[in-house]
């Protein structure tokens, strides 16, 4: 089993979901989150205070797939997340060494 | 008189109260609120007690007296030194929501880092020394500063340029210097954690001035109406000249900017109100407007003063702008209630031919400014010493909500 950890921009999350559902996914647990990785920041001026934001906000999309599937359902996340531009966002992928559906107790896979 | 009374009391609550608390962060969103509100109740009680006789009894020249103690003889019937035509009471209680706010306005230069006990004896001490005795100067029969009734020096202050903004301002610049800075300002951001909140409260505040303002004619009569085209002029053109003034010289005309023109506006036009014409009400906003930009943007940066929410900025720099602005363009077009001993109606201002009312404005902020900076020093001592005026580091950091008053203002589980 794999996690996929993808952090985007926050108005591409309808269609990240979308891309997913349209591949079978139908679980991920979402977060907003604040961060930055070469973007830069903007300025913001509250009665001449002058602040430069560089932490913005993001989306952090995670979900745990089967190890055949986590090509597919990258490949559909960054599709559907991709403006081009920077601050895009970032998937990581980690193994996971269970699973556990806590209604029933089911293991592994069968958990997904 | 008493919707014009009700208005006033809304400038302050919620007006004010959410004026304020959008402009701090979100940790002293409530302890910022409260200063607003339960200044309602606090000064209420020191009015009913000794407050409007202090500065409506008896006719000396910088402080009443006890007549009217306890409300003593305070009744239906009027009282002919101030309004003949509506009962004692109405007259009363219309100012009380003055003496609200006033205080109320302070609270922007000590928000969130105050002690609440301190902020209550600060409260009624500076009642007692700075605004009930400039209140009477100004308003009171006999009164040192009052136009209308002998005074000495005739200055002319339709609704609270000196009375109220005046003193407030200048009383937040000398307890942002005294209290200190914010911890961590200027360099940790420090955003107003809800403009929303704070475009609300300004909205509130535009209308509320008008019972401010016309409710200071005391009258339902055509120079209250006077009053109010003048306030919404003043108003409209203040919004417009900060945010011309912030789009030229910042690169972007913001809501916030917006907001506070038209605030600063409300104040400069205060004095005049009831003095000046339309045109003229117009150019007062758009100087309040540009001036007040300056004074936030520029001076408070260049002396690194922390008045956290420019209550000195805009009430203190616009009030004194609009009372020497009101000596150039009062009219006795609009108000012919300065009269001679023979019962003719005598000129006002510069516009009028009476260059030297300028002069005599000066003067009133002069006292204003000097009774705002020694009372205020004097009772923040006092306050000082008894207990303490600034929160610990620990509890400024933790925010006043938690440390001052056990609770949170945004709570997002459950």
């Amino acid at each position: 089993m794999k996690k996929i950890e993808a952090i985007i921009q926050p108005f591409k999350l309808e269609e990240v979901k979308e891309a997913l559902k349209a591949i079978g996914i139908d679980g991920m647990t979402i977060t907003e989150v604040r961060g930055h990785g070469r973007q830069k920041g903007h300025k913001e001026t509250y009665r001449g205070q002058e602040y430069n934001v560089d932490l913005l906000p993001k989306v952090k999309v995670e979900l745990v797939v089967t190890d055949g599937r986590f090509e597919e359902v990258t490949g559909a996340i960054a599709n559907a997340a991709r403006t081009g531009k920077i601050g895009d966002g970032k998937i990581f992928v980690y193994e996971v060494a269970e699973a556990i559906r806590i209604r029933n107790d089911d293991r592994g896979e069968a958990a997904l | 008189m008493l919707v014009s009374a009700a208005l006033v009391l809304m400038m302050t609550g919620p007006g004010l109260a959410l004026f304020y608390g959008g402009l701090v962060r979100r940790k002293n969103v409530l302890s910022t609120m409260m200063h607003s509100f339960i200044l309602m109740a606090v000064v209420t009680v020191v009015w009913a007690v000794v407050g409007y006789s202090l500065a409506f009894g008896g006719s000396g020249p910088f402080l009443g007296d006890l007549h009217f103690a306890f409300l003593n003889n305070v009744g239906s019937a009027p009282n002919p030194d101030y309004a003949a035509t509506i009962p004692q009471q109405t007259f009363m209680i219309y100012q009380l929501m003055f003496a609200i706010i006033t205080p109320a306005l302070i609270s922007g230069a000590f928000a969130e880092r105050m002690k609440f006990s301190a902020m209550l004896l600060f409260t009624v001490l500076w009642l007692l020394l700075v605004y009930f005795p400039m209140a009477h100067m100004v308003w009171g029969k006999g009164g040192l500063l009052n136009a209308f009734s002998g005074g000495k020096v005739p200055t002319f202050d339709f609704a609270g340029g000196t009375v109220v903004h005046i003193t407030s301002g200048v009383s937040a610049l000398v307890c942002a210097l005294y209290l200190g800075k914010r911890v961590g300002y200027p360099t940790v951001a420090m955003k107003p954690h809800s403009l929303v909140l704070s475009f609300i409260g300004a909205c509130l505040l535009w209308v509320g001035w008008f019972g401010f303002n016309a409710g200071s004619a005391l009258a339902a009569s055509s120079l209250a109406t006077s009053a109010f085209v003048a306030t919404h002029f003043g108003a409209a053109a203040a919004a417009l000249g900060w945010m011309a003034a912030e789009w030229m010289h910042n690169g972007k005309p913001s809501a916030l900017g917006a907001i506070s023109g038209c605030v600063a506006g409300l104040v400069a036009i205060t004095p005049a109100s009831g003095f000046v014409q339309p045109f003229p009400a117009l150019l007062i906003g758009a100087c309040a407007g540009v001036a007040c930009y300056f004074m936030v943007v520029a001076v408070k940066a260049k002396f690194g003063y922390d008045d956290s929410l420019d209550a000195f900025g805009v009430h203190g720099a616009g009030g004194t702008l609009g009372a020497i602005l009101t000596g150039i363009f009062a009219t006795s077009l609009v108000n012919d209630g300065l009269k001679d001993a023979k019962g003719r109606v005598l000129p006002l201002g510069l516009v009028d031919g009476q260059g030297g009312q300028v002069l005599n404005q000066a003067i009133g902020c002069a006292v204003a400014w000097g009774l705002a900076i020694v009372g205020t020093l004097i009772i923040l001592k006092i306050c000082d010493m008894l207990i303490g005026v600034r929160v610990a580091k620990e509890e400024e950091m933790e925010g006043l909500d938690l440390s001052q008053h056990g609770e949170e203002g945004y709570i997002f589980e459950g």
